[in-house]
């Protein structure tokens, strides 16, 4: 299907499935109950996690393909973020210039960056691409001012040009971005008993903006292109003396993966018209890094389950507070629920970062391959057993097929 | 002139902190051959190290005042610290002003323990491991130190004063022979430059002139042959590793009253030593500490308000600029030997 074979064309329907029902899915518990804190089915922590996940998909093309670390990839999505805001202002809320306009100019900065930084490797290309996201957020922060409004953020004003939009109806308020008349935040609210599911036209354009770059690095990962990616990753020496020169290769990866992340700026700013210099920092390239790596880096869902999983955790993690932990333990005696709600204390609300940096710890050390990796660790393990029963043949199970 | 040498001065604390910091840095990459992304977090804990230790000292006890009464005529009560009670006031009293100095004595103790723990328990699993993996992992350990702080100290920087007599500026100008009042610059960085320029001049001196400085240089040269001879190297690897631990430590404990603690201090200069390491050139002690005190004093330079008017922002992005600019004419950074970090 589509030019995949047929394992992948599984995986991407399982993706698309997954995409549509995400209302349902990620809203399993009735509105009301104690514990529906745990939805995490409305429409703006939805639209994270697909924002993310494109997002960790691009900065994957890059790190888990040619093995290139880079530290700077927020500026990418910052870029994108402002250069799409500069869209509605000037010329139209209709997202598809906006989200056009921001992945041009992302693949601009990438190449002219990756142009320079990709002279080196290692942990100076982590350094050089480190240095040019922070000149970029500095400069956002201080010079700039004028294109990026500075620590206010760049944001919306009623007397802006927007020259292909008509007059708004109701002069007095902001228009909202939208797609031939479907405004993003437009939300289609469904009750059925005591549950409530949100559909939001955002989500769902963010949606199928995920399935095709899912669909497009599925294909890039497939493709002979990338496997001069991994050729770069695995040897570039070898690569090299082939005859083959590396940097157009890893320049091209370099440039696709700051296209996504621009794509994931322009489409952060559709949903919420404002773009802040924050997004730039070093703190945020620090997080798609994360998210890669704890989902699975080279590996095509891994990625996306990354984003999904730090995103929700830390919404969820955010939320709960020590009133919370006193109902959970309440079945402990006085004494002890006491202390078990001390100990967990530090891990929780404000603390969630710091559950993060364990987590991520853990997972560098004895899970190099990422959640991913786990799965296939279990899925592994449940079919042992069930080969074992039946005869002691374990051959097929001790090649270890490398991470998809 | 005059304002030639004030920039230099300005730029003379901050680049002895990037200094120290990029000593530490290159001296866990030199021995173990890892990339420390928590060494901003151990400049920081040696930051929160002063703030723990005057806390500690100013613990108090609550003491009935005959002499005095309050305005109804009752004994007033006094909060009355320990160390003044043992001491008796003036002693105490001094002890109390000279907390950040006197920290330093508690810090060193626990950066090396701290160092020791993170060597043994973490970094030690991944000296085989690629250099990205060892990125990321101290990283992860970055934030929960940091995150660990936050918790216990809170978000809010901690003013951490100066001894007395350090506090508040002098005119250095009027030594040096220039008008009154032209450089006038505080005591407490000039005491920060001389006390990093002592502990960069302790931690060469032990490298080059005792034996055990001569093990490890030996070993950073090549550490099978040092091995081969019989030398348990990795002991003193560890031990290195927590003197730099130290070294940053006792940067951060410095440099309290320049700038009040806070959390997240350490990932702030954590960049900058980096881009500090790379220019100076990965693995060579003496060009981290030129690189340091150079961007410091060009990063104070580009603050100035006559080249700022002429290049607006270049204060905020000089140091990436330059850092950008070496790292592709001289690839090796300023003083980076051959074979160094090279793939």
């Amino acid at each position: 299907m589509l030019g995949l074979n047929k394992k992948d064309s599984v995986l991407l329907l399982v993706v698309t499935l997954l995409a549509i029902c995400a209302p349902f899915i990620l809203n399993p518990f009735p509105t009301g109950s104690a514990m529906a804190q745990f939805n995490a089915g409305y429409p703006d922590l939805m639209q994270r996690f697909v924002i993310f996940g494109i997002f960790a998909i691009g900065f994957n093309i890059l790190f888990g393909l040619t093995g290139y670390l880079s530290f700077g990839h927020a500026a990418f999505l910052g870029v994108g973020s402002y250069s799409a805001v500069w869209m509605f202002k000037l010329l139209s809320m209709n997202i598809i210039p906006a989200i056009t306009l921001s992945v041009l100019v992302a693949g601009v900065f990438a190449l002219l960056i990756g142009y320079v930084s990709l002279r080196r490797s290692g942990i100076y290309f982590a350094i050089l691409t480190l240095a040019f996201a922070q000149m970029s957020f500095n400069l956002a922060y201080s010079v700039l001012t004028p294109i990026t409004n500075g620590e206010t953020g760049l944001q919306l004003a009623l007397d802006d040009p927007r020259i292909l939009d008509a007059a708004p109806a109701n002069a007095g308020s902001l228009p909202y971005p939208s797609l031939f008349g479907f405004e993003m935040s437009d939300t289609y609210i469904m009750s059925a008993g005591a549950w409530q599911f949100q559909f939001s036209v955002g989500y769902y354009v963010c949606a199928i903006v995920l399935l095709v770059s899912f669909y497009l690095a599925m294909r890039l990962f497939r493709s002979p292109f990338g496997m001069m990616l991994r050729a770069i990753k695995s040897n570039q020496q070898r690569m090299n003396y082939t005859g083959l020169n590396a940097r157009p290769y890893a320049l091209a990866a370099f440039v696709i993966s700051g296209m996504y992340a621009g794509l994931a700026g322009g489409l952060m700013a559709s949903m919420d018209p404002l773009a802040g210099a924050e997004r730039m920092q070093w703190t945020a390239s620090g997080e798609v890094v994360l998210m890669t790596i704890l989902g699975g880096a080279g590996t095509l869902i891994g990625p996306v389950l990354g984003a999904g999983f730090i995103k929700y955790f830390e919404n969820i993690f955010s939320k709960i507070n020590d009133n919370i932990l006193h109902q959970w333990f309440a079945f402990m005696p006085d004494g002890i629920e006491d202390i078990m709600v001390t100990i967990v204390h530090p891990f929780i609300g404000k603390g969630w970062h710091l559950t993060l940096g364990i987590l991520f710890m853990l997972v560098v050390t004895f899970l190099p391959g990422g959640l991913v990796e786990g799965g296939q660790r279990i899925g592994r393990l449940f079919r042992r057993r069930k080969t074992g029963r039946n005869d002691n043949a374990d051959s097929t199970d001790s090649t270890k097929k490398p991470a998809e | 002139m005059d304002a030639i040498i004030l920039q230099i001065l300005n730029g003379l604390d901050k680049g002895s902190a990037y200094a120290l910091i990029a000593l530490g840095l290159t001296l866990i990459f030199g021995t173990l051959g890892v990339v420390n992304f928590a060494h901003g977090a151990l400049f920081m804990i040696g930051a929160f190290c002063a703030v723990t230790f005057s806390k500690i000292l100013h613990s108090s006890y609550t003491v009935i005042d005959e002499t005095k009464t309050d305005f109804l005529g009752n004994p007033l009560k006094v909060d009355m610290t320990y160390v003044e009670k043992w001491f008796g006031n003036a002693a105490g009293g001094t002890i109390l002003d000279w907390a950040v100095p006197l920290s330093i004595l508690f810090a060193i103790p626990v950066m090396i323990i701290i160092g020791f723990v993170m060597e043994r328990g973490l970094i030690k699993h991944f000296y085989t491991r690629p250099h990205a993996d060892q990125i990321l992992v101290t990283f992860g350990l970055a934030i929960v130190l940091q995150e660990l702080i936050k918790y216990f100290y809170g978000a809010n920087p901690i003013p951490t004063g100066a001894p007395e007599m350090f506090r508040g500026s002098f005119d250095f100008g009027a030594l040096l022979g220039f008008d009154a009042n032209t450089i006038i610059y505080p005591y407490w960085r000039l005491v920060y430059f001389v006390f990093s320029a002592v502990i960069i001049g302790a931690v060469f001196s032990f490298l080059r002139f005792t034996t055990f400085g001569m093990v490890v240089r030996a070993g950073m040269a090549d550490r099978e042959t040092v091995g081969l001879l019989g030398i348990n190297i990795n002991k003193r690897f560890t031990l290195m590793f927590g003197m730099a631990a130290a070294v940053a430590g006792l940067a951060g404990v410095m440099y309290a009253p320049i700038n009040s603690p806070n959390y997240h201090m350490g990932m702030d200069f954590l960049v900058l030593s980096f881009v500090v390491v790379v220019v100076g050139g990965m693995g060579s002690l003496p060009g981290a500490v030129l690189a340091g005190f150079l961007l410091g004093i060009l990063e104070s330079f580009a603050s100035m308000n006559e080249i700022k008017s002429i290049l607006p922002g270049i204060d905020q992005i000089i140091i990436y600029l330059v850092a950008i600019i070496i790292l592709l004419t001289r690839p090796r950074g300023l003083m980076g030997r051959k074979g160094v970090m090279e793939e």
